[in-house]
């Protein structure tokens, strides 16, 4: 007897909240077959990659490094994706942020002040929203589609970032690498736990969750965004300005991804290189989903896939894995979330189907 | 002439990955599905490609199993799209995401590894012609199968039955489903094709444009190629156009260094990307043309009511 789907009267409201977590499961299930078809022991591959990065006061710190960026991006396009705005670009955002905030660095190179880092936090937020900006000036005047423009400005923030640090911004001293200075000490992101990395940024990832979960669902702004998501109609009836919309989740995503982009060079990298960031961006769109459109569930899935990045960094180190592997695991994950938000909507039903609305 | 005659050579190189993936793209989204994991069908279509060229020696086998790997990659989408009912923005993104880092994972081994190229074909005779002749008759065999497709592609969609089903499918699944077509079929098969015309794309640009491996080789092309898609507003004839006007884009920049242009060489890398959101922006102000020519129930979930 197949398993038919039968349609909920109502969305469940415990599988929005199971379906990550089967989709987790799943993912790690999926995982273990990777590792034996790459004849790695599952065993200690997991160990790399999950018990570890959890396994010392030193590892937790860096999983709040690597979850700052993530949360922070996670939440701005939490915001965005809940009103049908796809600013899927977050990466070319940052990169503008790390640089605009790298450049007033490098400006004050071996000054002091306290003024230096609020200038830099400033620059960083203004680059990546003016980055933006370019995205919802397009499509509130042109309706060009936004997916493809902001990404396309990912591919072109990160070419002007290579060309600064290949040309204006290079270190005089360099020996020609393709390297901006070391910040000064008066550049760099206080560390709020002495002999880690863990920077003032976390901090700011945990006022942004709050922040987001403010908005989102104490203010009209986030009342709005909702509507504009899962009732366009309504919203254009209830007068809620659909250009609005996509101007202030833009702006907000693109402000707060050049945050995240200019905490990573004042903070963990120190200086301005070809690459700023692995993907985080990118991966801040997974964190999004996974969190479930929600600014909590998105801290608790920037932390997940904090894990992947330094769970995939341990597994490179002690077995020798590629490091490619979690961005397999990732995908992966966003897939298994996808197929298991069927289960909101439906429910499986063993044997004769007695009202069957649909057959899978 | 002797600059120009290798310039048109470099751009139909550069055309021909887009031209493919655009191509399929087009016939899936003419069902009415938005795929947007392109870039990853392709990439993964790049990898497998030169895996298989590099492996077995045969350029054959290497096509053919681009060409599955990119139908995969798109079968997983449908399953979670038309089994699932997932919506398909974040599927295809899952899609391009789960792509590269898969492909990156299988050529990780594959990193420095060159490869000659597949051969050029000379067709008898034609081949001879000066000018024209190497430009179109000595090609290699995907450049031909790009410019078959177009034809097949124009022909099926404007002159078949089967070409007007799948207009019907994605212009308005319910009509087509209460006229008793299987939306869903229909739909998986279209998705299917713009899975494994996007592997091509992919096998072309690790078997001939640049022989080798290099992690996210695709560059952007796959999105480049939906782009096209809306600039061609789902005209066959225009993706030709569209593909072959960015081919000459994005190689602008080789040629502009040979003749000395001071252009920095990621200022001159921008411009395909730049070029991407200009011919965007150009297309969709005019909404009257995007009205006509989009499939109308294109990136809609399709539930049967019955």
């Amino acid at each position: 007897m197949l398993p038919n789907l039968v349609k909920r009267q109502l969305p469940s409201r415990s599988m929005v909240y199971l379906s990550p977590v089967l989709a987790f499961l799943l993912s790690l299930l999926a995982g273990v077959i990777l590792f034996i078809i790459m004849r790695v022991s599952p065993l200690a591959a997991l160990h790399a990659f999950f018990v570890e990065p959890l396994s010392s006061a030193y590892n937790l710190s860096e999983l709040g490094v690597k979850a700052t960026p993530l949360v922070l991006i996670g939440v701005a396009l939490s915001l965005g994706f809940k009103a049908g705005v796809w600013n899927i670009g977050a990466e070319g955002q940052l990169t503008i942020g790390g640089l605009c905030g790298g450049a007033v660095a490098l400006f004050f190179y071996e000054k002091e002040g306290i003024h230096i880092i609020p200038l830099m936090l400033l620059a960083g937020v203004l680059g990546g929203m003016a980055w933006a900006a370019i995205v919802a000036f397009l499509r509130v005047k042109f309706n060009a589609n936004e997916i493809l423009t902001s990404l396309m400005l990912s591919y072109v923030a990160g070419l002007f970032l290579n060309f600064m640090v290949h040309g204006p911004l290079k270190d005089p001293d360099g020996f020609n690498f393709p390297e901006s200075r070391l910040f000064s000490d008066s550049a760099i992101i206080p560390v709020i736990l002495e002999g880690t990395r863990l920077h003032l940024g976390a901090i700011m990832a945990l006022i942004s969750v709050v922040l987001g979960w403010v908005i989102l669902s104490r203010s009209l702004l986030g009342y709005q965004i909702k509507v504009a998501g899962s009732a366009p109609a309504a919203s254009e009836h209830a007068g809620f300005s659909k250009s609005r919309i996509i101007w202030v989740t833009l702006l907000t995503g693109g402000g707060v991804a050049g945050l995240a982009g200019v905490l990573e060079v004042a903070g963990p990298i120190g200086q301005l290189l070809p690459n700023i960031s692995p993907g985080y961006g990118f991966t801040a769109i997974i964190v999004a989903y996974v969190g479930r459109l929600h600014p909590v569930g998105a801290l608790f899935a920037g932390l997940l896939m904090a894990v992947t990045y330094l769970g995939g960094e341990t597994a490179q180190i002690q077995l020798n894995l590629p490091v490619a592997v979690t961005g397999v695991f990732q995908g992966l994950l966003l897939f298994f979330l996808l197929a298991c938000d069927i289960l909101i909507y439906y429910r499986i039903q063993f044997g004769k189907p007695a009202l069957a609305v649909e057959k899978s | 002439m002797e600059l120009f005659i290798p310039a048109l050579l470099t751009i139909i190189t550069a055309a021909t990955p887009l031209l493919f993936a655009a191509l399929g793209e087009m016939v899936t989204e003419k069902s009415g599905i938005l795929n947007l994991g392109v870039e990853g069908m392709m990439v993964m279509g790049a990898i497998t490609g030169f895996v298989i060229v590099n492996y077995t020696g045969s350029v054959t086998l290497a096509i053919g199993a681009s060409i599955l790997a990119g139908v995969l990659m798109a079968a997983l989408f449908a399953l979670l799209v038309l089994t699932f009912h997932a919506s398909q923005v974040p599927t295809g993104l899952a899609l391009t995401i789960f792509g590269i880092g898969l492909s990156a994972l299988v050529g990780q081994n594959m990193i420095g590894i060159a490869y000659e190229g597949i051969p050029k074909i000379s067709i008898p005779y034609l081949s001879d012609i000066p000018v024209i002749g190497t430009l179109l008759f000595h090609q290699d065999i995907l450049v031909y199968i790009s410019l078959i497709m177009v034809a097949l592609i124009y022909l099926f969609l404007n002159k078949t039955r089967a070409g007007l089903i799948l207009r019907a499918v994605g212009d308005s699944h319910d009509a087509a489903h209460a006229m008793g077509y299987s939306v869903m079929r229909i739909r998986l098969m279209a998705t299917l094709f713009g899975g494994g015309m996007a592997g091509l794309g992919g096998a072309y640009l690790s078997l001939a444009y640049s022989p080798l491996w290099v992690e996210q080789m695709t560059a952007g092309r796959g999105w480049i190629a939906l782009a096209l898609v809306v600039f061609a507003s789902w005209r066959t004839g225009r993706i030709l156009f569209g593909a072959y006007l960015f081919g000459g884009i994005s190689i602008l920049q080789l040629h502009a260094q040979a003749l000395g242009i001071g252009v920095p060489s990621q200022v001159m890398s921008m411009l395909p990307y730049l070029a991407t959101i200009l011919v965007l922006v150009i297309t969709s102000s005019d909404q009257t043309q995007i009205r006509l020519n989009a499939p109308a129930s294109l990136g809609r979930t399709f539930q049967p009511s019955r």
